[in-house]
């Protein structure tokens, strides 16, 4: 089961530059709440913005990750 | 488009092509079956916008090719003209704004409901596109 910080890490080390926090947002360890801030969101929509997110845990969202709600900002 | 092996990723991209704005969730607009899905029906209808509903839940099948068409892993999923709009958290965002309503072309309430608007018009019948998927 993925712990907040690794989520964090994960982000941070896929997205350059990228600033995250992560909480568990039920407590029980599968549905997670991240705000993410990177130059790389530049340009982008939301969507697209939220699409370079998910695309790093791939299946995992769904599986273990029940749920990954995002906010996204490029500043 | 060409006949592909997988009939039902055929559906669902009709079913979005066809469909100027279509849900997709778990459950339906009157009986949602997860809170996500709830509340991004409740802002469509709250706007009074007329939308296409698909529930997922009934063949996995159905969450997974689409998810493999979008590349957005969660459920629900609003789409526009054929475009992802996004899932419950952008749908939650631009309705606030005012956004989804010039999205989808109607009005925006005066008043923004707190949960889902118990009052507001019932939305146009889904679609049957659930049947089509089946």
């Amino acid at each position: 089961m993925p712990s907040t910080e690794e989520i964090k890490q994960r982000i941070e080390e896929a997205i350059p530059d990228a600033r995250a926090e992560v909480e568990d947002w039920t407590g029980g360890g599968d549905h997670f709440r991240a705000t993410v801030v990177s130059p790389a969101f530049t340009g982008k929509s939301r969507v697209q913005q939220h699409q370079m997110v998910y695309a790093i845990f791939g299946a995992e969202i769904g599986g273990p990750i029940h749920a990954l709600s995002l906010t996204t900002r490029a500043e | 488009m060409s006949e592909s092996e997988n009939p039902l990723r055929d559906a669902i991209a009709e079913a979005i092509r066809d469909n100027e704005t279509i849900l997709f969730m778990k459950g339906t607009p009157e009986a949602p079956a997860c809170g996500f899905s709830a509340r991004t029906s409740a802002c469509l209808q709250a706007l009074g916008a007329p939308f296409a509903a698909v529930d997922i839940l009934p063949d996995p099948r159905i969450r997974q090719e689409l998810s493999a068409i979008s590349q957005w892993p969660t459920i629900p999923q609003l789409f526009r003209n054929g475009e992802l709009i996004g899932g419950a958290d952008i749908v939650m965002e631009m309705y606030e704004s005012g956004e989804l309503a010039q999205t989808l072309g109607v009005e925006t309430p005066a008043q923004a409901p707190e949960a889902a608007p118990a009052g507001a018009d019932p939305a146009p019948a889904p679609l049957g596109v659930e049947n089509r998927l089946g």
